[in-house]
């Protein structure tokens, strides 16, 4: 059977439509990332959850991915976020910014744009006035990184 | 001077959250970059950013080199009396920027 060339071109969308497997250099937190995020814990203990990322799944320029990371809290002035720590596990240096709120934010949210190095997972942990450690992830893909051209 | 731009509501109701948007131009270079003759180009990024809100300090934010060009940061607040907030920019230096906005609580 001869393919037309109408099912050719069918079969290569379908084939880039599907999910591309992402790469898994970085699978375990690498252990610069491992050491920064532990420099924030201290002792304390993380748990998942209340921290959410807001990022793209695919960008296509390292050099500046937008972020916004929130945390489900009330704000009030005895339970609230105090710091916001986030970090890329896969860059050269893995921290990207702490953020320092308290009850007067009003809403715990700050969005910026940052630099990613290689496709890899962001992780971001919020330190609660209750002393409690929180955190969130997602995982981004790079058509192109930071810190290589030029 | 780097160019700053600050986008605030010009009127906001007492006890309303709302949004701060901040940008400064700058260059962030992160210290990894080499120039053509492949000597490393130094470190010059914006490391600290305070916003204060009639004196009392509302957002801080430490900064690395994995923040993109022309920094952007957007957070919220809480209106409590009109008055003045300020932004200041720290970079490695030490050489700061200030800028600073009016707000109208009604």
């Amino acid at each position: 059977m001869r393919l037309t060339r109408r099912q050719v071109i069918g079969a290569i969308v379908l084939g880039l439509a599907s999910p591309l497997p992402v790469r898994r250099a970085a699978q375990a937190t690498s252990e610069n990332a491992a050491a920064a995020i532990k420099a924030i814990l201290g002792d304390a203990v993380l748990r998942e959850g209340k921290v959410s990322l807001d990022m793209p799944s695919i960008a296509e320029n390292g050099n500046s991915v937008p972020l916004t990371v929130s945390v489900d809290s009330p704000m009030t002035g005895t339970d609230h976020v105090r710091s916001i720590h986030v970090f890329a596990e896969a860059n050269p240096r893995p921290n990207v910014a702490h953020f320092h709120l308290g009850p007067r934010a009003g809403r715990a949210q700050v969005s910026t744009r940052i630099r990613l190095f290689t496709s890899q997972k962001i992780i971001a942990i919020a330190a609660l006035s209750d002393g409690s450690f929180w955190s969130g992830s997602t995982e981004v893909v790079i058509t192109l990184a930071a810190c290589i051209e030029e | 001077m780097p160019q700053a731009l600050i986008r605030v509501p010009a009127e906001v109701k007492k006890g309303e959250i709302f949004e701060i948007k901040t940008l400064i131009s700058h260059a962030m270079e992160t210290g990894v970059r080499r120039d053509n003759t492949g000597r490393l180009i130094p470190r010059d990024i914006i490391n600290r950013f305070v916003c204060t809100y009639n004196g009392e300090e509302i957002f801080r934010a430490d900064l690395f080199p994995a923040i993109a060009a022309n920094p952007f940061l957007t957070f919220f607040t809480v209106a409590r009396k009109s008055g003045e907030l300020v932004f200041q920019w720290t970079d490695d230096h030490g050489t700061t920027q200030t800028e600073k906005a009016k707000i109208t609580v009604v």
